[in-house]
């Protein structure tokens, strides 16, 4: 089937068979390769975008459920949020290997454009699907208090 | 040195602009010079004409911190700022980028990059200032003594000038045999916290490239069909299935039996047309076992007798101290088999060239291994074979076997083809889960006796291991007299003085391949010792750190060192003086050259359930090249080893792996460690390792913790047993 995308501003028209998995879309097709593949099963949250603004899991969410939905990538992210959440992952060192980091800023900007001033709590709850095998988990908890700081001010 | 007059002018009027001035290290080890077209070179410096210096980094990245460390000996040395230095991965050539600790060998491992890049890089660096600065006083006709080279520019005699200025006179100059490194107190790199990691801008825009990024115009994507159990193979398939989805192209039986390879446009296509294979597998001579009689058998190896005795104490003279003794204690330990489950599935591309050479994009951990191996598999010359190094979605030691494993699959997809197009090869998680190279399943058991005063009289302390080493290329390298010393690695050498100490091994076959996990023989034997004597200390009624000071005491520089940690950690971890409701273990360890201690305080909820709040480190690695790189190694380093033995193992029933996903191998999460403090001993010592150091002593100390207020651990994971988390 054709589709016609709509992925950080911009219409693409694929062809996928239905049930294809948007996350194979956006890197074999589109070649946006920010977007990582974890698990496939929704267990890692490597493959988080936003879709209409909310972040889901991009293996588990099929290419015919997304037509006319709004898709942001890691490479499209360009909120308040998102820039907040970028420079505070830059100022902490949040990284090691970063092939989680997409998905972990994709989450976090998506926390903070819900809820600003997250607690502690909130961003454990939140951010419990994101995994990081190289345990970043301290610095992305600070980085995230950083980044409401940010917006404030 | 001396100046190459012949040339100078030349290269004054035509090369200026495209000066490039390259430094290195001849095969013979002499630091040596010049321009990018000379050939005898491959350098550790690039600095362009237009003053941009480029570090060429010989270990891989991975989240260690090496492209921000070695990066940071050049310019420090050199006298420029870290904005002005970039990276690249150095190309595959063991006789000029290998490990220095590895011989003829390029690779990342052992917690080395830093220990062995250490002096090389530094000198580079400073080879490098001194040609500038040579050059420099050469075209002022001023004193190279009164000339400085800062923030890329070189100063003195009254002038300035950038640093690109003087790149193509110092192309011609020889490279000083011997330069003068700096003092540690001129030092302005490092040793500075504030210094920023590298690879951070690409890893947080979603721009770095990992191997698993690569998208070549012509490639297939093949994935394998695996046996379900290790040692089964093909005796025939049906893709008949396969055929009706679109982007199949083939499927194709391995040479070596042990798979079937799945080509395929696209990652998707791949994944479906493998899982409609309908694969026919000869078990006859696949594994059969299941993890209980795995078990089973390792603990009656440390019941009987010990195949090799590891200490100048034997046995019996350790027996006789421990069972006159007032009180005997005696525990078994069990560790499970345990994935690396790096979060970039493995995968590498293998690109053809026109002249009939490749090139292996990878997220190369040991690059001379798969480089040897695709060298025999495609019956090319080692220099037609090119290895790109990407970054790698973590490691622990996965991205490095002895048989070059999933280099290799590609290498044998690859060669199935006409070789027209690339082939990039994806392992899926259930791949990884499931690959069969595993941390070792491995018993010990350790009896302890205590006199009536609560000294230790002797200490019976038997290992039975899955050898990693045996049966594979390093076996000559790293067995001795039978004994595969990463088995016993931070028991036998331990550093606390305990007397009438004996240590056995017992080799016992493997169910599955093993391989070097994060932190290695450590991630095991730290477990044993630092649980050992802490309920020897709670037996003689001493306090966990003193007892454990008391048995460092008047040693040398190893004891002294793990004391110091230790007393570190318990003083910033506030040891001994813990909010109510909550309770403290103390774990102490060296390894990789480097001494970390930790703190672990938890809370209960009221069903008992335990909360990790806190986790207190203190590491001494030399000295602190890149500090905050060092305190993000221990925070890693620390949810590594706590996050498995929390909840993780491989089990497997009747020879198949019982896990295969994230689902099931529950990684760490972020609400698992409330907090994690770290505390870096001031040292001038030569630096040592930090990826892998953090591990070993952070399970301990959590079990520690836990046994104040709860039951002793011994068998892993934690929650295979009475213990359960928040
Ligand atoms: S790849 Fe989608 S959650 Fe892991
Ligand atoms: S940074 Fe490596 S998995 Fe998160």
């Amino acid at each position: 089937m054709t589709i016609s995308l709509n992925l950080n501003g911009q219409t693409h028209r694929v062809t996928a068979e239905p049930g294809t998995p948007l996350l194979w879309v956006i890197r074999d097709e589109l070649k946006l390769t920010g977007t990582k593949f974890g698990c496939g099963v929704a267990a890692c949250g490597a493959c988080t975008v936003h879709l209409d603004g909310e972040p889901v899991r991009a293996c588990q969410t099929n290419i015919e459920d997304v037509e006319g939905a709004e898709i942001t990538t890691i490479e499209g992210l360009s909120s308040r949020a998102a820039a907040a959440v970028q420079t505070a992952w830059a100022e902490l060192d949040v990284v090691q290997c970063g092939y989680c980091q997409s998905g972990q800023i994709m989450s976090a900007t998506g926390l903070l454009s819900e809820n600003a001033r997250p607690t502690v709590e909130d961003i454990d709850e939140y951010m419990n699907g994101n995994a990081c095998r190289c345990a970043t988990y301290q610095r992305i908890r600070a980085a995230i208090l950083r980044a409401s700081e940010i917006m404030e001010a | 040195m001396t100046v190459n007059t012949s040339r100078r002018g030349f290269l004054q009027t035509a090369a200026a602009a495209s000066a490039v001035l390259v430094l290195g290290v001849r095969p013979d080890g002499v630091l040596a010079s010049g321009t990018a077209e000379t050939t005898m070179l491959t350098p550790f410096i690039r600095i362009g004409a237009d003053g941009r210096v480029t570090a060429i980094v010989k270990h891989f990245e991975t989240g260690q911190g090496p492209a921000t460390g070695l990066t940071t000996l050049i310019a420090e040395e050199l006298g420029v700022t870290m904005e002005q230095i970039g990276y690249d991965f150095a190309p595959s050539d063991p006789q000029v980028y290998n490990n220095l600790m590895f011989g003829a060998f390029q690779g990342t491992g052992g917690s080395t990059a830093m220990a062995n890049s250490f002096m090389q890089y530094r000198q580079a660096g400073a080879a490098a200032r001194e040609l500038l600065i040579a050059a420099a006083a050469q075209e002022w006709g001023a004193d190279p003594s009164v000339l400085m080279i800062e923030d890329g520019v070189v100063s003195g005699a009254g002038k300035s000038a950038p640093i690109g200025d003087f790149v193509a006179i110092a192309a011609t100059l020889d490279a000083p045999a011997d330069p003068r490194l700096k003092d540690a107190a001129e030092f302005k790199l490092i040793g500075n916290a504030q210094v920023r990691r590298k690879d951070t801008p690409p890893k947080i825009n979603g721009t770095a490239k990992f191997a698993m990024d690569m998208q070549l115009d012509n490639q297939m994507v093949v994935v394998i069909a695996r046996a379900p159990r290790m040692g089964a193979t093909v005796t025939s398939f049906d893709d008949s299935d396969a055929l009706r989805i679109t982007g199949f192209i083939r499927a194709a039986t391995l040479p070596n039996k042990a798979g079937v390879a799945v080509y395929a446009e696209h990652t998707w296509a791949a994944l479906q047309a493998r899982d409609a294979l309908d694969v026919q597998w000869d078990i006859s001579n696949a594994e059969s076992r299941s993890s209980d009689q795995i078990r089973d058998q390792l603990i009656s190896a440390v019941n009987a007798d010990p195949e090799y005795a590891i200490t100048a104490t034997s046995r019996d003279e350790t027996a006789a101290k421990i069972d006159g003794a007032a009180q005997i204690l005696e525990e078994t330990f069990y560790f499970p088999l345990l994935a690396h489950a790096p979060m970039e599935p493995l995968t590498c591309t293998i690109e053809p060239l026109a002249d009939g050479g490749i090139i292996l994009h990878d997220g190369a951990q040991t690059p001379t291994g798969p480089h040897m191996a695709l060298s025999q598999i495609l019956q090319l010359p080692m220099e037609k074979i090119q290895i790109k190094t990407m970054f790698a979605g973590g490691s622990f030691g996965r991205r490095s076997t002895p048989t070059a494993d999933y280099q290799v699959e590609a290498g044998l997809a690859f060669a199935m083809t006409d070789r027209s197009r690339a082939v990039k090869l994806v392992w899926s998680r259930e791949d990884d889960i499931r690959g069969g190279y595993y941390r070792p399943a491995v018993a010990h058991k350790v009896r302890v006796g205590l006199d009536s005063a609560g000294e230790i009289t002797g200490w019976d302390h038997r290992i039975a291991a899955q050898s990693i080493m045996k049966g594979t290329p390093f076996e000559g390298a790293f067995v001795q007299d039978g004994v595969d010393f990463s088995s016993v690695e931070g028991a036998a050498d331990t550093p606390y003085q305990i007397p009438g100490r004996f240590v056995g091994l017992s080799d016992v076959a493997k169910a599955t391949t093993v391989l070097w996990w994060r932190s290695v023989g450590h991630s095991h034997t730290a477990f044993v010792m630092e649980t050992m004597l802490d309920i020897a200390a709670r037996a003689a009624g001493r306090d966990p750190v003193a007892f454990r000071l008391a048995l460092l005491e008047g040693g040398g520089s190893d004891q002294a060192r793990l004391a110091g940690v230790l007393k570190l950690a318990a003083d910033k971890g506030n040891w001994g003086k813990s909010d109510p409701g909550r309770s403290q273990g103390i774990a102490v360890h060296k390894s990789f050259g480097s001494f970390a201690a930790q703190v672990a305080e938890i809370s209960r909820d009221e069903d008992g359930n335990v909360k990790i709040e806190k986790v207190t480190c203190a590491i001494d690695c030399g000295l602190a090249v890149n500090p905050d790189v060092i305190r993000a190694q221990m925070e890693g380093g620390i949810g590594y080893g706590i996050g498995h033995v929390m909840r993780d193992e491989i089990t497997l029933t009747d020879g198949e792996v019982d896990q295969s996903n994230f689902p099931d191998y529950e990684p760490l999460r972020i609400g698992d460690i409330a907090s994690i403090e770290v505390h870096i001993v001031s040292s001038a010592e030569a630096p040592t390792g930090v990826g892998e150091p953090g591990t070993p002593p952070s399970a301990p100390a959590l079990a520690n913790a836990i046994a104040v207020s709860g039951p002793r651990i011994t068998h892993l994971p934690m929650t295979s047993g009475d213990v359960g988390f928040i």
